[in-house]
């Protein structure tokens, strides 16, 4: 080939990836839709007084021992997720730490556990669909027995849910499953998760997706020191209710429309990034991700055409070589 | 054909030299027998935030850009027709060959759950839309096609030995019909793989520092940085082996090479800077930050060799081509480091420093590529006849 042919060539190569890459943004899948009957959970910050005991009733119900902490177990010391732990209470403090929910010289609760999102990230990258959403109720489970370990839903998942026991020859991702995973089934059971069940301030408020975000909604029209009636348990049918004053909330749910939403929405009174939360768009990355495969990998169709390509081109220049003597 | 290559076998292989790889090699092998025995938290800094470390990273992300020798080279020769690079080729398509095949060793020994590596070849258990799907059946597809195109290569020395001759020569020749397809294959797969490699940071999101994280764009800035890896490492390769083995310089063809990767760096630097300029992050290049400090030290390796190379004195220069190559191979390393790594951010509460034996057990691997790929060139007619290569 002379240097005409390979110029030519390399413009055909660089005119393939422009039109590659401009295909690919144009392909690019939108975000999922929420599962018909997504099952979620709305904790409200300003409610959560910090007791943890959503923290052992998580434990109990999944059978993990608590974290020790100098050799104590008298209480749940965790201080984040892992492979122990799959629902934690943290707190965010600033300054003084003197006032609730208050942004300088404040505190505020956190509760960190799966967001269990619209459109998983983990469920996306995950290559055996160890990781997979509800068709109806959109719980993200995990499936030990097909699971390779590859960690991929860690490096996937915007919150840093999915754990990996490290310290085990035979480790597991560790994350929650709605209290639904097999042998626990509670949701199927028609009871509520754990954690919600063992709220005493129904600052974890369990219920369908739709129902909570319009709770959540409700809570943020109310004027600010307006007395509400907040409901505890399961929105459907709460247990019971207690009256406190509304505070002022952020103006939005924090997962109603982060990177496609979320089932596990929250609500809190200072911004959601000093909690912790991630810099999400409404765009998830999955959707972008997926969408990118898709218009390289579809039927295989592109590398079909590559392939048949390339044969062509090299079985012609070995025979142009054989001819010439050279290998 | 056969007398076009040579295998080193008039040279001793058990020197100093290849002795301590091999002792390096073995010191690897005491630590991951710890990770079988008590997991990979026993050996390695991994953590809930890093679920991916140098084994990751160097092993599959780096490693097998460097095992791009033989694809570069692969394209060169066979798509653009560039035959004389053909006396190239069997050196690069081994050090492809040990490249891939550590970096499938590597992706098992960090496989949480290995045993149930065999779910990725079940059509009713895999996600089409995962990249580490893409990525696995790829490299290990890729790996079969290696072991074919390098088997020429095998089948000549086992002509040599006694009784083996017929049933060599009867099966290089049915394997001469079906080589171009594996050929095609071998350009094929490294194209889609390496151009995952980028688009796992896609997933990845938010972690991903702004200035990597170039979303559509990650798969072709991956291939085209493979690509011009792949190129200089043949050259980093060669020089080494013609230092080492006090052969005659393969400059007249490297430098050709050298205007290949020119052509590459110019192509990725403008796709890359041109992203940055449309989606408004230029501003994030003067931050003088982590972030912004390091995509300079990139931008800096990867301008060397353009620089360098641009006058056709330095491209007749051994050693010119030789730093070239160097600052080309740093420069895509850490481009992949960077972006894994370095400037990965999982948010507060999770750091990152490798772990003493996670960084031998890597080493360790190195070593023992080094040590195969000398068996390798001493055993088999891998390098060009000096004659041959001189002409």
């Amino acid at each position: 080939m002379d240097r005409r042919n390979f110029f030519k060539a390399s413009l055909g190569g660089a005119v393939a990836s422009a039109a590659a890459v401009a295909s690919t943004v144009a392909h690019a899948r939108p975000n999922l839709e929420p599962a018909p009957e997504a099952i979620g959970m709305l904790y409200d910050a300003t409610l959560c007084v910090g007791c943890k005991a959503c923290v052992s009733k998580c434990k109990q119900v999944n059978g993990m021992p608590p974290v020790p902490m100098d050799g104590n177990t008298y209480a749940d010391f965790a201080l984040d997720l892992s492979a122990q732990t799959l629902n934690v209470i943290k707190v965010h403090s600033d300054g003084k730490g003197a006032v609730k929910d208050a942004l300088a010289d404040g505190f505020c609760f956190e509760k960190r556990s799966c967001m269990h999102c619209v459109d998983p990230g983990c469920v996306s990258v995950c290559p055996v669909q160890a990781l997979t959403r509800h068709p109806k109720t959109g719980i993200v489970s995990y499936n030990s027995d097909v699971c390779i370990g590859c960690r991929t839903c860690m490096t996937g998942c915007p919150y840093n849910v999915p754990q990996y026991d490290y310290n085990n020859a035979f480790g597991k991702i560790h994350k929650c499953q709605m209290c639904n995973q097999k042998g626990v089934e509670r949701i199927d059971q028609g009871m509520m998760t754990g954690c919600a069940e063992a709220c005493p301030t129904g600052a974890t408020l369990f219920g369908t997706r739709t129902a909570l975000l319009e709770e959540a909604k409700r809570r943020m029209a109310l004027k600010p020191g307006d007395i509400y009636h907040y409901p505890r348990g399961d929105i459907r049918k709460p247990d019971s209710y207690h009256e406190k004053a509304v505070p002022q909330y952020q103006p939005t749910v924090w997962g109603e429309k982060e990177a496609g939403g979320t089932n596990v929405m929250h609500l809190s009174a200072v911004p959601y990034d000093k909690l912790g939360m991630p810099p999400l768009g409404e765009r998830s990355f999955a959707s972008i991700s997926e969408g990118v495969q898709s218009t390289l990998y579809s039927y295989l169709a592109l590398p079909a055409i590559a392939l048949g390509g390339f044969t062509w081109l090299v079985k012609r220049n070995t025979e142009d070589d054989k001819k010439g003597g050279a290998e | 054909m056969n007398h076009h290559y040579q295998a080193l076998d008039n040279r001793p292989l058990f020197t100093p030299f290849f002795l301590t790889m091999v002792a390096i090699a073995a010191l690897g092998v005491v630590f991951l027998s710890i990770r079988f025995v008590s997991g990979i938290g026993s050996v390695t800094n991994l953590n809930g935030g890093y679920a991916w470390g140098i084994w990751v990273v160097y092993d599959i992300v780096v490693g097998t850009a460097l095992g791009c020798g033989g694809y570069a080279l692969a394209v060169t020769v066979y798509l653009f027709n560039k035959g004389k690079y053909h006396p190239l080729i069997r050196p690069a398509l081994a050090t492809s060959l040990l490249g891939y095949g550590f970096a499938a060793f590597g992706a098992f020994v960090d496989m949480g759950r290995y045993w149930n590596a065999y779910n990725m070849f079940l059509p009713w258990q895999v996600n089409p839309h995962s990249v580490m799907l893409e990525v696995g059946l790829c490299v290990a597809t890729y790996i079969l096609v290696l072991v074919i195109e390098f088997s020429p290569t095998v089948l000549e020395w086992l002509r040599k030995q006694t009784g083996w001759q017929i049933q060599a020569d009867a099966w290089r020749s049915r394997l001469d019909k079906a080589l171009f397809f594996f050929i095609a294959l071998g350009i094929l797969l490294p194209t889609m793989h390496q151009s995952s490699l980028g688009s796992f940071l896609i997933a990845m999101g938010w972690k991903v520092h702004p200035l990597w994280q170039t979303l559509h764009i990650q798969p072709l800035l991956a291939v085209l940085s493979a690509f011009t890896m792949g190129f200089a490492i043949v050259i980093f390769e060669g020089s080494l082996l013609t230092t080492g083995f006090k052969r005659h310089p393969e400059t007249h063809l490297f430098s050709g090479l050298g205007r290949i990767i020119m052509g590459l760096i110019a192509a990725f630097l403008v796709i890359r800077f041109a992203y940055l300029a449309v989606a408004g992050k230029l501003g994030a290049l003067f931050a003088f930050d982590l972030g912004s400090l390091m995509f300079w030290i990139e931008t800096a390796l990867f301008a060397y060799p353009l620089v360098v190379l641009a006058s056709p004195r330095a491209r007749e220069n051994g050693k010119q081509l030789l730093y070239a190559a160097v600052s080309m191979i740093l420069a895509g390393s850490l481009y992949r480091f960077d972006a894994f790594l370095v400037t990965f951010n999982p948010g507060t509460g999770y750091s990152y420093f490798p772990a003493l034996p996670e960084v031998i057990v890597t080493v360790s691997m190195i070593a023992a590529e080094i040590a195969l790929f000398l068996f390798i060139v001493k055993t088999f007619p891998v390098l060009p006849r000096e004659d041959h290569a001189a002409a």
